[in-house]
């Protein structure tokens, strides 16, 4: 295959590609759209509970949204020959991995808002450039996922704005779901680049065109800004302006823990991963149900169809 | 009488949503985590405009949050059919067929005549088709799917369908007489349920009532509690 950067059109699904480039692909896709299906859990959680109607309907559709997300990317997936029901599989049987940031807990109703803030924040960072990504029903996907995540991100801002401008109570709420969430999202961005041996492969076949690091600074010079607007501290006592590097100096993340919580364990991976694995035993006999009707409805409509 | 008969819509419609929002991330494929989600929206908003009516009819200055988040539970006015814990799939649908059946006839009414909540029912005449639909081709599935299906979809029939007669109680001054629906409510649901080879059980004699007058069942308080808390625990803060 020819390196990305002599290459203009995308790859299509027909097109030939190599085995490897297909695996990373679909591990990538995978892991992506089981984020999205993992991450209904945390914020769904708060939908019951969200404190004025208005606030319900945006969280709610917001989490419908997530699940429109894991739909498109299980089909993007399909696209490279992977089935759904296989990914799911390894989803539920821990061979594929999901987002770290979704095994910490919301505890709050504020961490919905930090959640929209600085992880759909991190999310859309990380995900702007896939809009460019070499393999064309990913890239398109994306084009769609990216402009609802912006939303999903304001939304969050404009819960902590609202937070950090009401009650003392609500201030106290908004200030401590940023300061559980933050590092957590920072880490959302991958291990540092020296730690990262997949990325020049990826990097060369245009599925990611920037490095982990490189993102997670993007990510550090949009945030400070905008915590600053919300009159919310970050906290990172090494946060400082670099005037000679043009960019935000700040402290490096926890990758240990980033590692234990990848590992399988971090605060909710046990039950973000059960609750899922619930979901779907549970709902094994309504599609054994729609497949048994769809199959009869079949095997009736050929009965009636005349003789040729 | 109006503003009365409209709380009752919008308490049945609110509780549906709260209902249904437990739904999300628990379907049993993602499609239907998109659809239920969809659907608890369209109960959530009819919810919201019935409100605004209703709190601009009685002109005390009380806002949707008001009614939402500061009532106990007598004061909610929904029919018990839609108070129940729902965390059946088979219940989640043949009850939604129910409600979208008889929801489909009073926006219609509504929709069709001058009144302070017209523009609210032509709205909701679409989204109730809609989930009246997607109900409907859920219980023909599951009623004519598997025979663990039939049963637990018959099961769920024999526990709602003795809800329903509260729907259809009479309220001559009411803006519908929920009365007057009752043949074309019937008249969209059995034929449905025929066709997915379920027995249509018998309207009880003495059914389950209540929730028009405030009178509910245990489950509603602890809905409440949960929608509540948050926004009771802040008195007077905005969201």
């Amino acid at each position: 295959m020819e390196p990305a950067t002599e290459r203009s059109a995308t790859v299509e699904p027909r097109d030939p590609m190599p085995d490897g480039y297909r695996r990373t692909l679909v591990r990538q896709i995978a892991q992506h759209a089981h984020s999205e299906i993992i991450g209904m859990q945390p914020e769904g959680e708060w939908i019951a509970r969200a404190p004025s109607l208005r606030r319900k309907a945006i969280l709610m559709a917001k989490v419908q949204d997530e699940a429109g997300h894991g739909l498109y990317l299980y089909a993007a997936a399909e696209t490279l020959g992977t089935p759904r029901e296989e990914l799911l599989d390894a989803l539920h049987t821990g061979r594929q991995k999901y987002s770290s940031i979704f095994n910490y807990p919301t505890l709050t109703w504020a961490d919905v808002g930090a959640i929209g803030w600085l992880v759909d924040g991190a999310a859309i960072v990380n995900q702007v450039p896939l809009c460019r990504c070499s393999y064309g029903p990913y890239a398109r996907a994306m084009v769609r996922i990216c402009k609802e995540e912006s939303f999903h991100q304001r939304q969050g801002f404009e819960i902590l704005h609202t937070l950090s401008h009401g009650t003392p109570a609500q201030r106290a709420m908004a200030q401590d779901a940023v300061d559980r969430f933050w590092w957590p999202s920072l880490m959302m961005f991958g291990p540092p680049d020296a730690d990262s041996p997949n990325t020049a492969q990826s990097m060369a076949w245009g599925i990611k065109r920037f490095t982990n690091d490189e993102l997670r600074q993007r990510f550090v010079d949009i945030a400070v800004p905008q915590a600053a607007a919300l009159g919310l501290t970050l906290p990172d006592p090494e946060l400082r302006w670099n005037e000679e590097r043009g960019h935000w100096d700040f402290g490096t993340p926890d990758f240990a823990e980033l590692a234990e919580v990848v590992a399988g364990r971090g605060p909710c991976n046990a039950e973000r991963l059960a609750h899922r694995v619930r979901a779907h035993e549970d709902g094994a006999w309504v599609r054994e149900a729609a497949a048994a009707y769809a199959a009869k409805r079949a095997a009736r409509t050929s009965t009636q169809e005349p003789a040729a | 009488m109006t503003a009365d008969f409209l709380l009752g819509l919008a308490d049945d419609a609110l509780v549906t949503a709260q209902r249904l929002g437990w739904w999300v991330s628990r379907a049993p494929e993602l499609e239907e985590d998109v659809a239920l989600a969809n659907i608890g929206l369209d109960q959530l908003g009819q919810a919201r405009g019935l409100y605004a009516v209703v709190t601009d009819l009685e002109g005390l200055g009380r806002t949707e949050d008001d009614l939402a988040y500061l009532r106990d539970a007598p004061d909610f006015r929904n029919v018990l059919l839609v108070e129940r814990p729902q965390t059946d799939f088979a219940v989640c649908v043949v009850r939604m067929l129910l409600l979208a059946a008889w929801q489909s006839e009073v926006y219609a009414v509504l929709a069709a005549r001058e009144g302070p909540a017209r523009g609210v029912a032509a709205k909701a005449v679409k989204e109730v088709a809609y989930h009246l639909d997607h109900a409907a081709q859920w219980v023909l599935r599951l009623g004519d799917g598997t025979e663990l299906s039939h049963e637990r979809t018959q099961a769920a029939l024999d526990a709602e369908w003795p809800y329903l007669p509260e729907l259809l109680e009479p309220a001559p001054a009411a803006p519908v007489d929920p009365a007057s629906l009752r043949d074309a409510v019937l008249g969209r649901v059995r034929p449905v349920l025929h066709e997915a080879t379920l027995v249509v059980p018998e309207l009880p004699a003495d059914p389950p009532t209540g929730g028009r007058a405030g009178r509910h069942t245990e489950h509603l308080a602890a809905l409440l509690a949960e929608m509540q808390q948050v926004a009771r625990a802040h008195p007077g803060a905005t969201w």
